[in-house]
């Protein structure tokens, strides 16, 4: 399935991304990453380390709900893999992301973007696997 | 109630940012990672834009005593490269392959009440629960060593 290039929209939404990076630490003196924001949220430390957690959840799941009202037009997805390349794929991101204390947004933008050496390392593994995976599924298995 | 305010304002910005990039889109993460395919080079632009507000931001904000809201910043000490680190990582980058969809992509996308996501989630739940009783059982081995 072919996607349109969408470079502005996609540079805008980056620099939200980073934005809310920034106001993570200036605000709450954290790491803005989804990894690390889920781990706790699912084993708290306590009421307080939940709530702060549940909030920004919350700020992320209401998204959609938000640019819907501000826009009137309701973003869409398009999901072209099956339920169970979802369901095995989900599973192994949550044992990886684990094992590796982060994600896209922990290593490979709030790590990144303070030089730590773990979190380079990190993301150039995990892009690495990405485009090696789906190099496979795609033209060695699905030819 | 000031902290719960911010840290809701920091999700939205950041779902707001990861929807409007295309992030969420499992259509347009894949075809960023398929360049022998329908390559579309977009999601380059998400990182460098992230990335670049990111470091400047940073370098500002991280010569403050402390954040507004809490006495100190909370950021990661370890600084070993380790075979969790890189081996969980690979493995991370196998599953956003397969699935399209990556945990900060995800959480925000789950607001769109699509079924798919909801697969995609309850899975990566399990995965999470399950790599923590993994951890743990190890941990418990190795103290009774």
């Amino acid at each position: 399935m072919e996607t349109a290039f969408t470079p502005l929209q996609s540079l805008g939404g980056g620099v939200l991304i980073g934005l809310a990076a920034v106001l993570s630490m200036a605000l709450l003196g954290r790491i803005m990453g989804a990894t690390g924001v889920m781990a706790g949220f699912f084993s708290p430390t306590g009421l307080i380390d939940w709530s702060w957690r549940a909030a920004l959840i919350a700020g992320m799941v209401s998204a959609p709900l938000v640019i819907f009202a501000l826009t009137g037009s309701r973003p869409d997805i398009a999901v072209p893999v099956s339920s169970s390349a979802l369901l095995i794929g989900g599973f192994i991101v949550g044992l990886g992301v684990t094992y590796g204390s982060g994600c896209t947004s922990g290593h490979g933008v709030c790590g990144m973007a303070r030089f730590s050496p773990r979190s380079i390392v990190a993301t150039q593994v995990f892009m690495v696997a990405c485009f090696a995976t789906v190099f496979i599924i795609r033209h060695v298995v699905g030819g | 109630m000031i902290r719960l305010l911010a840290s809701y304002c920091v999700g939205l910005i950041f779902g707001v940012g990861i929807i409007i990039s295309g992030m969420a889109n499992p259509a347009k993460v894949l075809n960023f990672f398929d360049i022998a395919g329908f390559w579309d080079p977009s999601l380059a632009f998400v990182m460098g834009g992230a990335l670049l507000t990111t470091a400047l931001g940073y370098r500002f904000v991280l010569k403050w005593r402390a954040p507004a809201f809490e006495s100190a910043f909370s950021l990661p000490t370890r600084k070993n490269i380790d075979t969790s680190l890189v081996a969980g990582s690979a493995t991370f980058g196998v599953g956003w392959g397969i699935s399209g969809f990556c945990p900060g992509a995800a959480i925000p996308a789950l607001g769109m009440m699509r079924i798919e996501v909801f697969l995609f989630m309850g899975a990566l739940i399990a995965g999470i629960l399950t790599a923590r009783l993994l951890q743990r059982a190890r941990a418990d081995l190795a103290a009774a060593n």
